[in-house]
């Protein structure tokens, strides 16, 4: 984030104001006065400006947050009142084979499908930003699926991975293929929903291909001037000019894929076996099913922790590999 | 001299055949990966209008003959869908006007006013953005609770009233990229911080609004958690909640679900193609410009 240096015409303005006045006689103090007062008004107005997000992250995320730490450390059926276990939750936690399981889910799911969703959406990108006949037919195409999202997606997949009727298993059979039980069974449930994954990477996609038209097609030029070949011209210029979008791309899909829910809801209710027990999912379980309020307040804390920690990773090693334009 | 020529007009030819047979790959490949990102979608709308008999079968027929819409009436029939509709447009728009005017307000104050702890308060905002909201989860809801707010929209719509990390700091982001110069111009006739605002600010942001809009108009609409949390009333349910209840219960009527799913869709995707271009600027908008 760059601040930008229209930030503060006013503040400039004034401090140089205020070095002429200093020298100067008296009838400027008034002026200066007014300056005063006016940088007052506009700060008073950043106050009032700003105020409706204070109260809103004080009552509707700070406040919550706080009592979610307190409240995992009690014992709460939502009826009593909450009563105080110190670390009980967390040291029930740890011989929970189900938040073991839960946990194993969603990061096999998330090391899974944040890279290849990158991948994926990259190579789609590549590919849209050469000259291609009908860009914009195809970029919507590929784009409409991520903004179509939610519960008809989770509907429409479960009939498609059906095993004896679904389209997948009909095009397999084509092939000669006998396709698997897909959601029905255990090892192939959660493939099956890394696959259906894929299919909304139209948003990183997009983010991408605004990068690729940002690259200087002289820079291009220049390398392969320079007898630079496809590959290295994609190794040396194309990636760290994309390397900001990566960084987002790759943050958000973390943030992302840790939160997964509608599927594992709507698709498997979990299961079968718990191949498909993902972290939030356990947690809604706990929180709105069996009442386990101080359970659920642990669960989310540790969630927290986990992509507050990986994100700070991603961030602290993107010094390394992420290259700004311009610096 | 003919030699040369006619080696010349072969090296040339054959280049123009490389290029062209990539171009060509480049196209084949481009239409098989559209063929596969649609065909979800066809295999829904195709089997919403199937006649039962065809649905079941082996190879499965890709164009219904004849065409049997009778799922549509029968899906409507057993869920008040439309019902659903409508608690759904109501509740994206409110969060839309919510959205839009805290935001709004709140971006620019990020934006343009210059205050000395404005930098912490700003990171402090980005951060919350990484916060998963099932960490707040519990506690929200015990305080909507304790507030008798669980079983309306109020949870859902009433947040949205203080403005969101994200969409304040798209508007910023787009705000920064407005010259200074104007308002300052109008600051010099003597027009106050909020003439400037809502004169030539806002009228300048028009595609940034309509991005923020569109986008909270579309995650209101396939929101599925903040719902089910906090709605119990059938003739309440949003249009994803009510799917979801519809799936539960009639989970292997694959016509009249695929029926009841197109219905859902719809509305997204005739949105999707009438504010294209705002969706693509919005979500380049989003990720560049740091």
């Amino acid at each position: 984030m760059k601040g930008g240096d229209g930030d503060c015409y006013y503040s400039r303005r004034q401090v140089h104001m205020a070095n002429v006045q200093t020298e100067v006689m008296s009838p400027v103090k008034a002026t200066r006065r007014r300056r005063n007062s006016l940088q007052a008004k506009r700060e008073r107005l950043f106050y009032i400006l700003v105020l409706p997000w204070v109260i809103g992250f004080l009552a509707f995320t700070l406040g919550p947050m706080v009592y979610s730490l307190y409240l995992s450390f009690t014992h709460w059926d939502l009826f009593s009142s909450p009563r105080f276990i110190g670390l009980g939750n967390y040291a029930q936690l740890s011989g929970d084979p189900l938040f073991w399981q839960s946990l194993r889910v969603t990061s096999i799911y998330s090391i899974v499908s944040v890279p290849l969703g990158l991948i994926v959406s990259l190579m789609l990108a590549i590919l849209l930003n050469q000259k291609v006949k009908g860009l914009s037919v195809f970029r919507t195409i590929l784009y409409l699926p991520s903004v179509v999202s939610g519960v008809a997606v989770s509907t429409v997949f479960m009939w498609v991975f059906n095993p004896q009727f679904g389209l997948l298993n009909a095009l397999l059979g084509e092939l000669g293929v006998k396709g698997p039980g897909w959601l029905s069974d255990p090892n192939w449930a959660l493939p099956s929903l890394i696959l259906m994954s894929l299919w909304g990477v139209g948003g990183n996609m997009i983010i991408f291909l605004a990068g690729l038209q940002n690259i200087p097609v002289s820079l291009l030029e220049a390398a392969s001037l320079d007898g630079a070949t496809l590959w290295r011209r994609f190794w040396s210029v194309t990636i760290p000019i994309l390397s900001p979008s990566i960084l987002f791309n790759l943050v958000l899909s973390i943030i992302n894929q840790f939160q997964t829910f509608t599927q594992a809801y709507v698709m498997t209710n979990g299961g079968p076996l718990h191949s498909t027990l993902f972290y939030v999912y356990y947690l809604f379980e706990n929180a709105f099913q069996y009442l386990n309020m101080g359970y659920a307040a642990a669960l989310g804390w540790i969630l927290f922790i986990i992509i507050l920690v990986l994100t700070m990773i991603v961030l602290a090693t993107s010094k390394k590999w992420v290259f700004y334009q311009g610096e | 001299m003919v030699i040369l020529e006619r080696n010349l007009s072969a090296r040339y030819s054959s280049r123009r055949f490389k290029l062209m047979t990539a171009s060509t790959i480049k196209h084949l490949v481009l239409i098989l990966l559209a063929i596969s990102f649609v065909f979800p979608m066809f295999w829904m709308m195709s089997t919403s209008v199937k006649p039962d008999f065809e649905q079941l079968r082996w190879p499965p027929v890709w164009i219904p003959n004849p065409f049997d819409f009778s799922n549509y009436p029968n899906a409507m029939n057993f869920e008040p869908f439309f019902q659903y509709i409508t608690n759904t447009l109501v509740y994206c728009v409110l969060t839309v006007v919510g959205t839009l005017v805290s935001s709004t307000l709140v971006a620019y104050g990020f934006a343009r006013i210059d205050w000395p702890e404005k930098n912490f308060l700003f990171i402090l905002m980005l951060a919350t953005m990484m916060l998963p909201f099932q960490v707040t989860m519990v506690p929200l809801f015990v305080l909507f609770k304790t507030l008798g707010w669980v079983g309306s929209y109020k949870p859902l719509i009433v947040p949205t009233f203080f403005g969101s990390a994200f969409n304040i700091f798209l508007l910023r982001q787009f705000f920064m990229t407005i010259p200074n110069s104007l308002s300052e111009a109008a600051y010099i006739d003597g027009a106050n911080e909020l003439v400037i605002f809502w004169r030539i600010i806002i009228p300048l942001a028009k595609p940034a609004l309509a991005t923020v809009a569109l986008f909270q108009f579309i995650y209101g609409w396939n929101d599925f958690l903040g719902p089910l949390i906090y709605l119990n009333d059938q003739s309440t349910f949003t249009i994803s909640l009510g799917l979801q209840n519809y799936v539960s219960s009639y989970g292997t009527q694959w016509g009249l679900l695929m029926a009841a799913s197109t219905v859902a869709t719809l509305p997204i995707v005739v949105l999707f193609f009438l504010a294209q271009k705002t969706f693509i600027q919005g979500i380049s908008l989003s990720g560049l410009k740091g």
